[in-house]
Parts: C-alpha cells; sequence; structure tokens
C-alpha cells in the first residue's frame, strides 16, 4: 500500500483526533504528503467523531476519506457505520472492548484488539487510542519506528511532555499485542 | 524557510496574516472559522497588536474600516452567514478605498444553511459582497500551504490598489491540518499610505476618508476611477493553475476544496485512457479569463466542478464565449462530492465523443 486512506471513528472524548494526528505527523517526519481531517459540529458532543488521515507518495486530492483502506473503529455505532465502505483488501483494526462485532466481511483484514482493557490493565486509562495507533502501525507498517516515536513526540504537548514515556508505553503494548 | 509543520488551515491563515504584518483583527465567533479567531487572541496580545471580539460582525467589519482609515494592516475572518452580515460595511470600505483583508471560510447556506464546507459563496464573493458599483480582489486557496502562501498577497494587492481583498477558504480547507512551511519574513516592505487619516502632527493637510458623494457626477468620476485601476488588476493579476491541460480533450475547471477532489478525479481519468486536465482558477477575482479562453481552442469540452448548484460556471461560460460546451457538476448544501463522482460525469463527457 502506497497510499494509506485511514478512517479512526468513535465517540467523542476518546481520542481518535489525537490517534489521527500522530499517524499524520509520522507520515510527515517521512516527508510524504498528509492530511487530517476532523468531523466538527454538534456530533462530536457525545456522539461519535471519526477524522480522516491520508498518508501518500502524491500529492493528496480529497482529503476526505469515503472509502478507507485503514478502518480503526473505537466504538459500535462508527463501526455499524463504515464497515460496508473499507476497500475490499482494507485493514479493520479494532478495539475489541468497545465493538463486541465481528467482521463478517471476507474481503477485508480484521484484527481484534481490547484496547481499553489493555490500557485498564497498564493503568494508562485513557490511551486505548494510542495503542491503537501501535496496532496499525504493526499491521500497515506506513512508517518507520523512529518516525512513530518522533511523531509521539511532537504530538504530545510541551506541557504535557511528563507524558511521553506513557504513550510510547502504549504504543509498545499495541505493537506486541498479538490478535 | 524553515521546517514543515502540521496545522490547520484557519490557524495558517491567522499566522500568515500576522506574518504579514497584520497587528489588528477584529472578529465574531462562527463555525467553521473559529479556530481563527481562537489563534489571534492568543498571538495578539504577545505582539502588542489587537484582538478585538465585537458585539457583532458588523461592528466588527466597521471596526476593521476604522483601522484601515488610519493605514494599517487590518482584517476580520467569518464564515458565510456572518459575511453576509458584513456586506454592508465592505461597501463602505470598498467606496472609501480602504484595503484590508476579509476571510471567508464558507458553510452550507442560504440562512443559517449548516456547518459543512461549501462554496456557495462564489456569487456573492465575485458579484456583490454588498451595494453598489464595486469589486474585491478574492483569492481560492486549495491547500493550506496555499493559505499562508495568498494572505501575503492579498494584503500587497489590497494597499497598491486599494481595495478590500477577501481568502474564500471553506470549512474543509480551515480544519484540515497539513504540512505547512511559514516563511521568515526578515523585514516587511509596506506600501506608504499617504492618504491614511493618521496623526501627523499638522505636518500635512488633513486627509478625509468618505464615501458619501452629493453630486452625482463627482461620485460617477470616483466610479470611474475606480474601475479603471480594476482593469489595471484584471489585466496583471490573472492566477491560475493548470494540471495536465495542455493535450486534454476536457477540461475541469474547479477551485478550492472541489479542486482537490476534481484532480484526483483527473488523475483516475487519464489511468483510464480519457485525455482530462484541471483548470484551477487561484484568483476567482480578477477571474483568470483570458487563459481559459485560450484552452477553449484546444479543450473539446469543459466540466465546472462546485460545491453549489453552479456558480463559477457562469464566469467559466463567459470565458469560454461560446466556443465549446460547458457543463456542470456539485454537490451542495455542505456535502463534499467524490472523486469517483467527478469521474462518472467525466467518463459520461468523454463517452459523448466516441
Amino acid at each position: 500500500m502506497a497510499d494509506f486512506n485511514m478512517l479512526f471513528a468513535g465517540f467523542g472524548g476518546q481520542g481518535v483526533l489525537f490517534a489521527g494526528k500522530i499517524v499524520a505527523s509520522a507520515g510527515l517526519i517521512e516527508e510524504k504528503s498528509v492530511s487530517w481531517l476532523p468531523s466538527y459540529g454538534p456530533e462530536m458532543r457525545g456522539g461519535t467523531a471519526n477524522c480522516s488521515v491520508c498518508v501518500s507518495d502524491r500529492p493528496i486530492g480529497s482529503p476526505l476519506v469515503v472509502t478507507p483502506n485503514v478502518f480503526v473503529p473505537m466504538n459500535l455505532p462508527s463501526f455499524d457505520k463504515f464497515i460496508n465502505a473499507v476497500v475490499p483488501g482494507g485493514k479493520v483494526i479494532l478495539d475489541s472492548t468497545l465493538v463486541s462485532s465481528k467482521v463478517e466481511r471476507e474481503d477485508v483484514d480484521a484484527f481484534y484488539i481490547p484496547a481499553t482493557k489493555l490500557a485498564e490493565e497498564a493503568g494508562m486509562k485513557k490511551l486505548a487510542n494510542v495503542i491503537l495507533v501501535g496496532k496499525v502501525f504493526k499491521e500497515t507498517g506506513f512508517c518507520s519506528y523512529e518516525a512513530l516515536e518522533k511523531a509521539l513526540k511532537k504530538s504530545v504537548p510541551a506541557s504535557k511532555a511528563h507524558l511521553f514515556d506513557i504513550n510510547r508505553k502504549a504504543i509498545e503494548i499495541g505493537i506486541n499485542f498479538n490478535s | 524557510m524553515g521546517e514543515k509543520i502540521l496545522m490547520k488551515g484557519n490557524e495558517a491563515l491567522a499566522e500568515a496574516a500576522i506574518l504579514a504584518g497584520c497587528r489588528h483583527f477584529f472578529g465574531y465567533p462562527i463555525t467553521p472559522q473559529t479556530e481563527l479567531a481562537a489563534y489571534m487572541a492568543k498571538r495578539m496580545p504577545k505582539l502588542g497588536g489587537t484582538f478585538l471580539q465585537a458585539e457583532s460582525e458588523v461592528a466588527a467589519i466597521n471596526m476593521v474600516l476604522g483601522a484601515a482609515s488610519a493605514g494599517v494592516r487590518t482584517m476580520t475572518s467569518s464564515s458565510s452567514p456572518g459575511v453576509s452580515l458584513k456586506s454592508e460595511g465592505v461597501s463602505y470600505l470598498a467606496g472609501s478605498d480602504l484595503p484590508c483583508l476579509i476571510i471567508n471560510v464558507q458553510r452550507g447556506g442560504p440562512g443559517l444553511g449548516g456547518i459543512q464546507p461549501s462554496q456557495a459563496d462564489y456569487w456573492q464573493a465575485t458579484k456583490a459582497l454588498g451595494h453598489g458599483d464595486f469589486q474585491i480582489f478574492v483569492f481560492a486557496p486549495s491547500t493550506v500551504q496555499e493559505m499562508v502562501d495568498l494572505v501575503n498577497q492579498a494584503f500587497d494587492l489590497a494597499d497598491e490598489y486599494r481595495m478590500p481583498a477577501m481568502i474564500l477558504a471553506d470549512g474543509m480547507l480551515g480544519q484540515m491540518m497539513e504540512p505547512v512551511e511559514i516563511p521568515e519574513v526578515s523585514e516587511l516592505k509596506l506600501k506608504d499610505k499617504p492618504w491614511a487619516t493618521n496623526g501627523h502632527k499638522n505636518s500635512r493637510e488633513h486627509n478625509i476618508i468618505n464615501s458619501l458623494y452629493m453630486q452625482p457626477e463627482d461620485l460617477e468620476q470616483t466610479i470611474r476611477d475606480r474601475f479603471a485601476r480594476y482593469d489595471d488588476a484584471k489585466a496583471k493579476h490573472q492566477v491560475f493553475e493548470s494540471y495536465l491541460t495542455e493535450d486534454a480533450d476536457i477540461v475541469v475547471v474547479a477551485y478550492g476544496a472541489s479542486s482537490r477532489i476534481s484532480r484526483s478525479a483527473v488523475e483516475q481519468a487519464r489511468e483510464l485512457g480519457i485525455k482530462a486536465g484541471l483548470f484551477r482558477p487561484i484568483t476567482l477575482w480578477p477571474f483568470p479569463n483570458d487563459e481559459l479562453y485560450k484552452l477553449a481552442g484546444s479543450a473539446k469540452k469543459f466540466l465546472a466542478v462546485e460545491m453549489s448548484m453552479g456558480q463559477m460556471v457562469d464566469d467559466v461560460r463567459l470565458a469560454v464565449n461560446g466556443r465549446k460546451p460547458v457543463e456542470f457538476f456539485g454537490r451542495t448544501g455542505g456535502v463534499i462530492p467524490t472523486p469517483a463522482e467527478v469521474l462518472e460525469q467525466i467518463k459520461k463527457l468523454a463517452g459523448g465523443d466516441r
């Protein structure tokens, strides 16, 4: 896959926008074309939030990902809404703690990771999103590990620099989990 | 040049304006533009500038009129319904020959409409952003980098021609993040404004900024003088990008967000063996008529793609002047067309030829 059209989707507050930002930053570090487009509006408060991230070797046309080849649902409504939009051959990487459904389509690759449960067990309650980024990295190889680490450093705000280590740990949990 | 960073379109517009020497921002919050004002609120006080959230859009644009009269670089930003409220002030700015920057991060209309991206304010921006005979510069960026680059040009041309300039963006460009390189500005060379109504300690005759003329002949003369400047701008500042148009049978014409989608569709059409190209106006006023007229010599058909019911397509037809058919495809109300939908239209047009 030279073009990654990713869709991160979940409830507002789960950090889907932040997860997407790490991915876009990593692509930028590797001098790829990248774009990040959030859903915006009332659906962000309590409803579903999602963000489109493109990482490509070519200039990016539409930044709105309508047919993702990497889909990362963090809740059931998002899973139901977008699962049929995934292109054949695409990858679905889902938080199996929150998405109870199984992927019934046979033309996509499904990866199940109980990210929310893993985060709770590791005492990093709000980092299920970053664990999923680790899993996305492992299953797609959209960038190098060095780029991912640098991107994480850039994405964690300066005022929260002390949280970098725990974020890196979350990434590693995602990478090391075997589904 | 610095390193590339990820920035939201709205924030990039604000940073670019600050780099261009703008220190006076007046606005009123509205989705999907609010990050721009928020950025200004954070930065302006540190730079000794003014960020003022006015009581309304009408107040904000009149504050811009005041600041512009005093000769400083000044701006306001809003989204569609808010821009409508500003229209009276924009007419006064134009009638007073005042430079300023207005940013419209468009959303669906009419009325309160919606908050999703739209390009339905093309007519408003290019034909009639207020009453009376006047034009403003209108720039249509299609990437976050271009947003940064065009802000400076817009300020410069506004100063040079003494007229308001607008960046016509949309919710997609405002909300998305892309890599940008923020240029390093060592020293700004701003045009002298001897007409400004600023303090001068009795060193000269006092200046007057005014848009009221009770004698029709006087008013007619000011308008004719202004239109002579418009003619000069039309001759010198038609900006566009051509992509794969040289041998194209079908030329898609699109600006801003819809040009990005059209570009993908054109590439896909080429893969199918259809000779498609993209003509992207960067200035919407002055509209790049001359180049489009030339293209009408080589292309067989034109397809205007917009996030509206078809507004720019009028200008495409005027430029093409009946020499070739001009078709239209659009989605509106906040719906973003997909490359697949545009490709479908290109295929339809190509099919007719075979």
